[in-house]
Parts: structure tokens; C-alpha cells; sequence
């Protein structure tokens, strides 16, 4: 049951085939058996999710039942969820129990769909490797020994373990597509306000996207229309209507222009995943796409272009963490000088301080020009290399990240090293543009992503392309060994 | 050395939005300590704000009424800082796109003169809440009723000279709010209150001195005092051989002294930029002339119509324009007794103003309505009523004892004009009064008010003084 897609299983719940407390049950036990191996989990809700399930399975037999009535999922404890523990993998927010849920987890709610837990992550979103929660490291469950990639880690572990079809991530520089691909499975970034940002712990505002896990293009495409549209909660999101995802699916490619982006191919690729992204674009071609190579010149500003506008953004974002009102407060304060100090100081890791410190460096007074706002040109460059792209083809192809799972500790004291692991997704976080990561092969047992990347709002072509790849590969549908 | 004082101001006004800037919550005064804040005041993590279009309309009103340039674009930018009253760790402001820039006030000076105040640009923000510093056994409250309350952020230009100058230019800027609608203007609940800067330099000299900032100012009088004594302080600085430094101080109304609350190099580094969280705010030429409909006859434009149309003298115009309330009071007045207007305004800017000034109640909460003066003016200009009964007759209708004419019979009031019996008496005082008669005859003509004295004597004074002069005159010339 819990090797099925979500297509699949929204078909057995609508046929009785199975019901909802069944695989509710049968995927909490499997968690349960599993995943303290895996720690892809930081809470667990299994009286609410039972007593969910129980009432999506009134609801199918009152007739009332939607496509993803009943069909479990896991959100990424970044987004609030009422009445449950919404960490964000730090010591600060622990015990932070929120009021009510962000608007991707209404969506899903309002679908019928029922959450079994929070996923682990890297701490506040700031990591690559997922080994920076307060809550330990996820593991990789084609290799235990080695990261699922972050930040969205523990969301990406537990799909590709069979603990959930489905589920939520967010991507500020690489967060979903980076770990999907390390995890093998299907991971997709939406377009910069195509879902509601409300409700999920911010860290960096003007990067911030909520997207999707899922096993293949077709189960994502389902999970997107449930979470995506407009939201007046939040000033970014966009006013535009949704396309039905899936019926974009079955669009054949032939004469689709695909771009190979050259800077992505060159130094610091792994030779191994070079050979498979090109026998993966060479399917591509086969299913009639015209392949070119294109060229985004000022790529190599991306990653020192985000590492001032994402840590500026998160300093002040997580200034709110002050020990105050809610969240972590230090023992016995001497007076407010010594709360915000230690509040702070004791409830935030490492990397989470690293950042905030450059964050206030570069919009210091004096320095503010030479950073931020040389950054943002920086940011308007690379957004003009994608245009001009996208006047040429209407897909780009580039490598999900530059090499498969690395082990967990071997870029934990190296931050750089660790920032280059999103080398090839921060760009199009940058660009505001959609990304998603595809498997296109393995490497010695390891997952390798296809990153395909589209115009804003272009989704539906996306999720098109890789369902098309979907159906000549099974890629996708190799599962871990273990999580069998 | 003279001394030549430098002021500008950055007033504050609350805006008279429902609810705050970025939430839904209200805005209401004096309620219960953290029952107006919601998870987006509070700083909630996941929170997002979203602007209120009121608040906008609002900073556009103002902007048309002072003539000022309107951004067509201007950018909220975050202003980082940390204070426990301060949610977010950030206050939602303007910095360097704000949506009103360049524009000016018209202020009536002491000596009669308008001097026209730069006005360099406004900008919208959310106040913070407010720290409670007192009854919490040695810790302080916080109460975020007031986090995200819509202000808008009034810069002038360092164009005035003198604490008289300073506050004549707030006072007309807290008319025109009102006269807006867009701020209650209430001082003591802080919904307009101002930072004053101040420096000197010697006259004649063209590059500013040292200023220091004067925080929170919340009334007319300590405006003008904390500026006075600021003034002082920095001239006697400077004569006794110091240098002024350039802080933040903070007025102290019971000692009337201003004293310093933090130097230049200890001020907040506020790390400001544009916060990712909102759109720019765009205000297209249809937004612009939407608002630019919905103004009311501003101050300058009413005192204007008020000398043409009443025929009153600048003085009165401008006193009576100086609240919209005010105005709007005198208007109603004037309806009654068209032609009376200017009985009408010695009245509304006398007796009654001096009530009202006396028994601290503003014009709306005046006891007497506009009707009731009306009347009064109208007995006046009919001659029922005497000048000094008319007093009388206010002071009943002040204290609410009942309307114009039951209190003229009540209280005997009535001029005698019976033109019959006043001859009678006339008579009777010429004739007992035979040498005062001779003498006002040889051409004494100042004899006139005597007669007039004692045949209002006669009377108790209720014979209409018009009347008696007129009698009198005939009847000595005879």
C-alpha cells in the first residue's frame, strides 16, 4: 500500500479498494517501525490523523469525498499547523504550538487529505544537508550513512521511504529540488507567489516557496492544485488562476525547445551525473523535444548573490525571536540585555547565527551599498540571463545538484563547501522561476535529479515534461532497499 | 551675539483608520491591554502583513491638500531595532521611496504675516506598542494594543525660527488633519504628537548649528516650552565656550528641562530595507483624482470665503477657520441670522469661546447649541435684549436653564420700546432735571448721557438704549 502513488491510492480509496483509516494506520505503523532510523519525523500526530482519516472515510460514504479525500501527507514543520507543535527544527520554537494552520496546510485540510506528522528539516531552512536541526540529522534512505539533502530533508526521506505518497517542502535556495534528488524522488519548486506563503515561517521573504514531494510528475501535479492560487493573506502571492495541472500532462513534447544551460555542465560536475543527465535529455530528444544549449552568463553571481540577500532577509525576519512573547526564553534573565542575549544566543544553532550575523553585516550602515544593494543588481543580471533564455527555448535542463548524497559530517564544518551544494538550484530561486527535480538515474546505488526549470507561471509545462519523462523512465519508481 | 533658532518638526498623526495598518485588528483607544492585537501584531512567526488601502487614501489626502508631489510609487522598508514593545524586531516604515514628497503649509505668524513652511515629505508606518514600566513587582508589562496603528510621519523643512513659529505651524497642521478627517488630532491619547529639532547659529550665518532631537512632544505648551528652554540651553552652551552635540533629548514637562537620552554614537544602527513582504504601493492618476473629489473646502480656502461672504475681517476669518468644528459651528450660527455675521462671530470668538476655554470643553461639546446662539444674536439684533441682558441670557443658556426667549421673561429682561411710555419717562427726567437741561441746551452736548443714564435708571435698565437716545434727543432739541 505504501509503495502506491498517490494517483494510485486516490483510486483505491474512491473504488473502497482500501479506506483511509487503513493506509492511515498501515503508513503510521510503518513510521513508526522505521523511522528511528531515518529521524525524518519530528512530530508524529497519530490520534489526529486516525480521527482525520476516520472522518474522510464519512465524508466518501456521505458522498462527499474529493480526488485527495483521505490520502495522507506530511508537512515540512515549517508550516503552522493548529494545535500541533510547528518547530521549524530549532530549540526556539520547540514547544511553539500555533493557533491555526498556514494556508497550504488549510488547502490540504479543506482537500480532505490527512497529515500524519511534521517533517524534520534543517533549522529555520538553513542548510543543504539537513544536519543543522536541533532535532539531530535525517538520513538518506538509500544510504544511512548519508544526508537526504536539506533543508526540506526529513519531507524528501519520508516519501521516498513509503512513510507518505506525498509531501510538503519549502525552497529558498535549493530546499526542495536538491533533496529530492538526493532522496530520488519528484520535488517541485513553484513559481515565486504561486503558493501562499502565509503561515510559514519565513526565512527568506523575497526566496521563500512553498512546493511539493511527491513519486512521480503526476502526484505532484495533484498536491500543486490542491495548494496553489491566490491568498489575501499574503501581499505575494499572486492574482492569477490555476491551470488544471494534470490535464496538462498528457501534452506530447514534440517540437518543445529545451535548453541545456552550458555554465551548469562545466567544472565542479560530477562526471557520473553528467552521463546520466545526458542520457536523460537524450530521452528527451527521443520523445521529440529540439535540444540546444543556451548560455546564462552571469550564473556565477548566484551563489554569492544569495548569500547576502537571503542571510539580510533572515536577519530580520528572525528578529522576532527575542524570547518575549513566545519561543525559547533563557533561564532567569538578568534584565533585557541579558533575555535577548541568551534567549537568543541558547535557542539558535550554529548556522542560523552564522547567517543572521552576515545578514546584519551587509545592511549595516557603510556597508549597505557594497552588499545589498549590489546583490540585488546582481539578482536583476541573473533574472535578465533567464528572459533572455526563455525568448530562445521554453524548458531549461540543468543538474539538480553536482553530485549525488554526500555523508552526513562532510560538510558540516565547511559552510562554503556546503553553500556550493546549492549551486544549481539558488538561481532560479534568484529568478523567481518554477524548478523541478526529476530522477534521471543512479550512480552507485545513489539518486540522480533532472532539473528542469520554466517561465513564471509555467508549472503545467514543467510537471508536462517530466510526466512525459515519466512514462519512458522508471527511474522514479526504484525505491531505497530498505524502505521496501 | 544674536542667535538665529533653527526648528524643524516631525509631527506624527495617528490616521483614523477602522483597523491597523498591515491587520485586521481595531484600532480603538483605551481598551484592554492586548485585546486589539492579533497573531499579525504580535509578530506570530508566519505572519504576513497586508496594507490597509484606507491608510493610503489617507497619506494621498494629505499629500493633494499640502500640494505635494504624490509617489506613484513608494516602498515600505523595514527598520530594524530591538525593543519588547517592538513585535517583529522591526518596525514597518517608508525610508526611501515614501508616498508623499515635496510639498507646504501656509501659517498665519503672531505679527499677521503668512509664512509659507516647507513641508519635506510624509511617509506612512505602523507605531509600536507600549512598554509598561510600572505595577508589574519589578518587571515591565507590554501592551500591543497600539503595535501596527497607521501613522503618518509629517517632515518639515528646517524653515522655522522660534518655539511661536513652531507651534503656530502644528497648530495649523493638526486644523488640517482634522479638517481632513484623517486624524483625530487627540494629544493626550497620542494620536498627534511631535519631535521637535533644534539648533541656533548666530544670525547672518548660513550653515545650521548642531541640532538636538526633542522626542515626543505631546501639547501645544510643551512644544513651545521644551523648545524655549532647548534654545537657551544650547546659547549658553555656546557662550560659555561648549559645543552643542548632536542627541536625542527628552522633555521633562514637571521640570520643564530637557535632558539627554542618547548621544549620536550610541543611536541604533536601523539596517533599513525594502521588506520583501509587500508590493510596492502605486497610486495611479484615478486614485488620485478619486481622493482629490473627496476633499472638503480646506482652512485657507474657508477663511478666504469667510471674509468674502461674511464680510468679516481677516482676524475673525482666520480664528474662527482655525478647526473645522469650529467653522462648521460658526456656519450654522450664520444660517439662522444671515445678517448678523458679524455679531455672530464677536459672539461665537467671545463669550462663547471664553465658556468653552474656561470649562476646558471643545466647540462640539459646547452646552449651547448653535441654534440657542442664534437666537440669542437674533433678540440682540432686534433689540428685544440689551447687550448686558444678552449676557445673562448666555449664562442661562450655559447652564442649561432654558431656551432664549422664556429666559428673557424669566429673568425680566425685555427692553421697554413702547415708545409711549418711554416719552413719559423721558419727559418726567427732562423736567426733573431743569438745570441740566439749560446747560445741554447752551450746546453742553455731552449731557446727552446723563439724561440717557437716568432714564435707564428709571427704568431698571430695560429700555432699549436706541430708543431712549433717540426720545432724548428729540425731546431736549425742542
Amino acid at each position: 500500500m505504501h509503495d502506491l502513488t498517490l494517483a494510485e491510492l486516490a483510486e483505491a480509496l474512491a473504488s473502497r479498494a482500501c479506506s483511509s483509516e487503513e493506509l492511515t494506520t498501515h503508513l503510521l505503523a510503518r513510521i513508526e517501525q522505521h523511522d528511528g532510523e531515518l529521524n525524518s519525523l519530528i512530530t508524529v500526530d497519530a490520534d489526529n490523523a486516525l480521527a482525520a482519516a476516520r472522518q474522510a472515510d464519512a465524508e466518501r460514504s456521505a458522498g462527499r469525498a474529493g480526488r485527495l479525500t483521505g490520502v495522507p501527507l506530511i508537512h515540512k514543520d515549517i508550516f503552522l499547523t493548529a494545535g500541533v507543535r510547528t518547530s521549524c527544527g530549532s530549540r526556539m520554537l520547540k514547544n511553539f504550538v500555533p493557533p491555526f494552520d498556514a494556508t497550504v496546510v488549510e488547502r490540504c485540510r479543506q482537500a480532505g487529505m490527512v497529515m500524519l506528522g511534521k517533517a524534520n528539516m534543517d533549522e529555520f531552512a538553513m542548510g543543504s544537508s539537513n544536519e543543522t536541526s536541533y532535532f539531530g540529522p535525517v538520513r538518506n534512505p538509500w544510504d544511512l550513512t548519508r544526508v537526504p539533502g536539506g533543508s526540506s530533508g526529513g519531507s524528501a526521506a519520508a516519501v521516498a521511504a513509503g512513510f507518505a505518497p506525498v509531501a510538503t517542502g519549502t525552497d529558498t535556495g535549493g530546499s526542495i529540488r536538491q533533496p529530492a534528488a538526493l532522496c530520488g524522488i519528484t520535488g517541485l519548486k513553484p513559481t515565486y507567489g504561486r503558493v501562499s506563503r502565509f503561515g510559514m515561517i519565513a526565512f527568506a521573504s523575497s526566496l521563500d516557496q512553498a512546493g511539493v514531494f511527491a513519486r512521480s510528475a503526476e502526484d505532484a501535479a495533484l498536491l500543486l492544485q490542491a495548494m496553489a492560487g491566490f491568498d489575501p493573506r499574503d501581499s505575494t502571492s499572486a492574482e492569477l488562476a490555476v491551470p488544471d495541472y494534470a490535464a496538462a500532462l498528457t501534452q506530447p513534447l514534440a517540437g518543445l525547445r529545451i535548453g541545456v544551460v552550458d555554465e551548469f555542465f562545466g567544472e565542479g560536475l560530477d562526471a557520473g551525473v553528467a552521463g546520466a543527465l545526458e542520457a536523460a535529455i537524450g530521452v528527451l530528444q527521443g520523445l521529440g523535444a529540439e535540444v540546444t544549449r543556451v548560455h546564462l552568463p552571469q550564473l556565477g553571481l548566484s551563489v554569492p548573490t544569495y548569500y547576502v540577500i537571503a542571510p539580510a532577509e533572515a536577519s530580520s525576519n528572525l528578529s522576532r525571536f527575542d524570547g518575549v512573547r513566545y519561543g525559547y526564553r533563557c533561564e532567569a534573565p538578568k534584565d533585557l540585555e541579558d533575555l535577548y542575549k541568551r534567549s537568543r544566543s541558547e535557542g539558535f544553532g550554529a548556522e542560523v547565527k552564522r547567517r543572521i550575523m552576515i545578514g546584519t553585516y551587509v545592511l549595516s550602515a557603510g556597508y549597505y551599498d557594497a552588499y545589498y544593494l549590489k546583490a540585488q543588481r546582481c539578482r536583476r543580471l541573473i533574472t535578465d540571463d533567464f528572459r533572455r533564455a526563455f525568448e530562445q527555448v521554453d524548458v531549461l535542463v540543468a543538474p539538480s545538484a553536482p553530485e549525488v548524497a554526500f555523508r552526513l559530517g562532510e560538510k558540516a564544518d565547511d559552510p562554503l563547501k556546503m553553500y556550493l551544494s546549492d549551486i544549481n538550484t539558488i538561481a532560479v530561486n534568484l529568478a523567481g522561476l518554477p524548478g523541478i527535480s526529476v530522477p534521471a538515474g543512479q550512480i552507485q546505488g545513489l539518486p540522480v535529479g533532472l532539473q528542469l526549470i520554466g517561465r513564471h507561471f509555467e508549472e503545467a509545462r514543467l510537471l508536462n515534461v517530466a510526466h512525459q519523462f515519466q512514462r519512458e523512465t522508471d527511474w522514479h519508481r526504484q525505491r531505497p532497499a530498505r524502505f521496501a | 551675539m544674536e542667535w538665529e533658532t533653527v526648528i524643524g518638526l516631525e509631527v506624527h498623526a495617528q490616521l483614523a483608520t477602522q483597523s491597523k495598518i498591515f491587520s485586521g485588528a481595531a484600532t480603538r483607544y483605551g481598551a484592554e491591554p492586548n485585546t486589539q492585537a492579533c497573531a499579525i501584531d504580535l509578530g506570530y512567526p508566519g505572519m504576513l502583513p497586508v496594507l490597509n488601502a484606507g491608510a493610503v487614501r489617507m497619506a494621498v489626502k494629505f499629500g493633494l491638500a499640502i500640494e505635494a508631489e504624490i509617489a506613484p510609487r513608494s516602498v515600505f522598508a523595514r527598520k530594524n531595532y530591538f525593543y519588547p514593545d517592538l513585535p517583529k524586531g522591526y518596525q514597518i516604515s517608508q525610508f526611501e521611496l515614501p508616498i508623499v514628497g515635496r510639498g507646504h503649509l501656509d501659517v498665519a505668524l503672531d505679527d499677521g504675516s503668512i509664512k509659507r513652511v516647507g513641508i519635506t515629505r510624509a511617509h506612512l508606518e505602523e507605531d509600536a506598542g507600549k512598554s509598561l514600566h510600572e505595577s508589574f513587582h519589578g518587571q515591565s508589562g507590554i501592551d500591543l494594543n497600539r503595535a501596527g496603528t497607521p501613522l503618518l510621519e509629517i517632515v518639515s523643512e528646517p524653515d522655522l525660527r522660534s518655539a511661536r513659529e513652531a507651534v503656530a505651524y502644528m497648530k495649523k497642521l493638526h486644523a488640517l488633519v482634522r479638517y481632513l478627517e484623517i486624524c483625530d488630532g487627540n494629544m493626550q491619547e497620542g494620536s498627534f504628537r511631535c519631535d521637535a529639532n533644534v539648533s541656533v547659529r548666530p544670525v547672518g550665518q548660513a550653515q545650521f548649528g548642531t541640532r538636538a532631537e526633542l522626542k515626543n512632544l505631546n501639547s501645544f505648551r510643551f512644544v513651545e516650552r521644551a523648545i524655549n528652554y532647548e534654545i537657551e540651553r544650547q546659547i549658553a552652551l555656546i557662550e560659555g565656550g561648549g559645543t552643542v552635540v548632536q542627541e536625542t533629548r527628552l522633555y521633562d514637562p514637571a521640570r520643564n528641562e530637557t535632558r539627554s537620552m542618547r548621544g549620536k554614537e550610541e543611536a541604533n544602527d536601523y539596517r533599513y530595507f525594502p521588506d520583501p513582504d509587500l508590493l510596492p504601493v502605486t497610486v495611479d492618476e484615478a486614485l488620485r483624482n478619486a481622493v482629490r473629489a473627496e476633499l472638503p473646502e480646506l482652512p485657507d480656502a474657508r477663511r478666504a470665503r469667510f471674509q468674502a461672504e461674511y464680510g468679516l475681517p481677516a482676524y475673525d476669518a482666520a480664528v474662527l477657520t482655525a478647526s473645522r468644528e469650529l467653522a462648521d459651528y460658526y456656519e450654522a450660527v450664520v444660517a439662522a441670522v444671515p445678517d448678523e455675521s458679524k455679531l455672530a462671530a464677536n459672539w461665537v470668538m467671545g463669550d462663547l469661546a471664553g465658556a468653552l476655554n474656561k470649562a476646558g470643553l471643545e466647540i462640539t461639546e459646547s452646552p449651547v447649541d448653535a441654534s440657542a446662539l442664534a437666537q440669542l444674536v437674533r433678540r440682540i439684533a432686534d433689540g428685544t435684549i440689551s447687550g448686558r441682558g444678552a449676557k445673562t441670557v448666555f449664562e442661562g443658556l450655559w447652564a442649561g436653564e432654558g431656551e432664549v426667549d422664556a429666559l428673557i421673561d424669566a429673568r425680566g429682561l425685555r427692553q421697554i420700546s413702547d415708545t409711549g411710555a418711554l416719552e413719559a419717562i423721558c419727559e418726567e427726567v427732562i423736567a426733573a432735571n431743569p438745570q441740566q437741561l439749560a446747560q445741554y441746551r447752551a450746546g453742553k452736548d455731552k449731557l446727552l448721557g446723563f439724561f440717557v443714564g437716568q432714564v435707564m435708571k428709571a427704568t431698571g435698565g430695560s429700555a432699549n438704549p436706541q430708543e431712549v437716545n433717540r426720545l432724548l434727543r428729540a425731546k431736549l432739541q425742542a
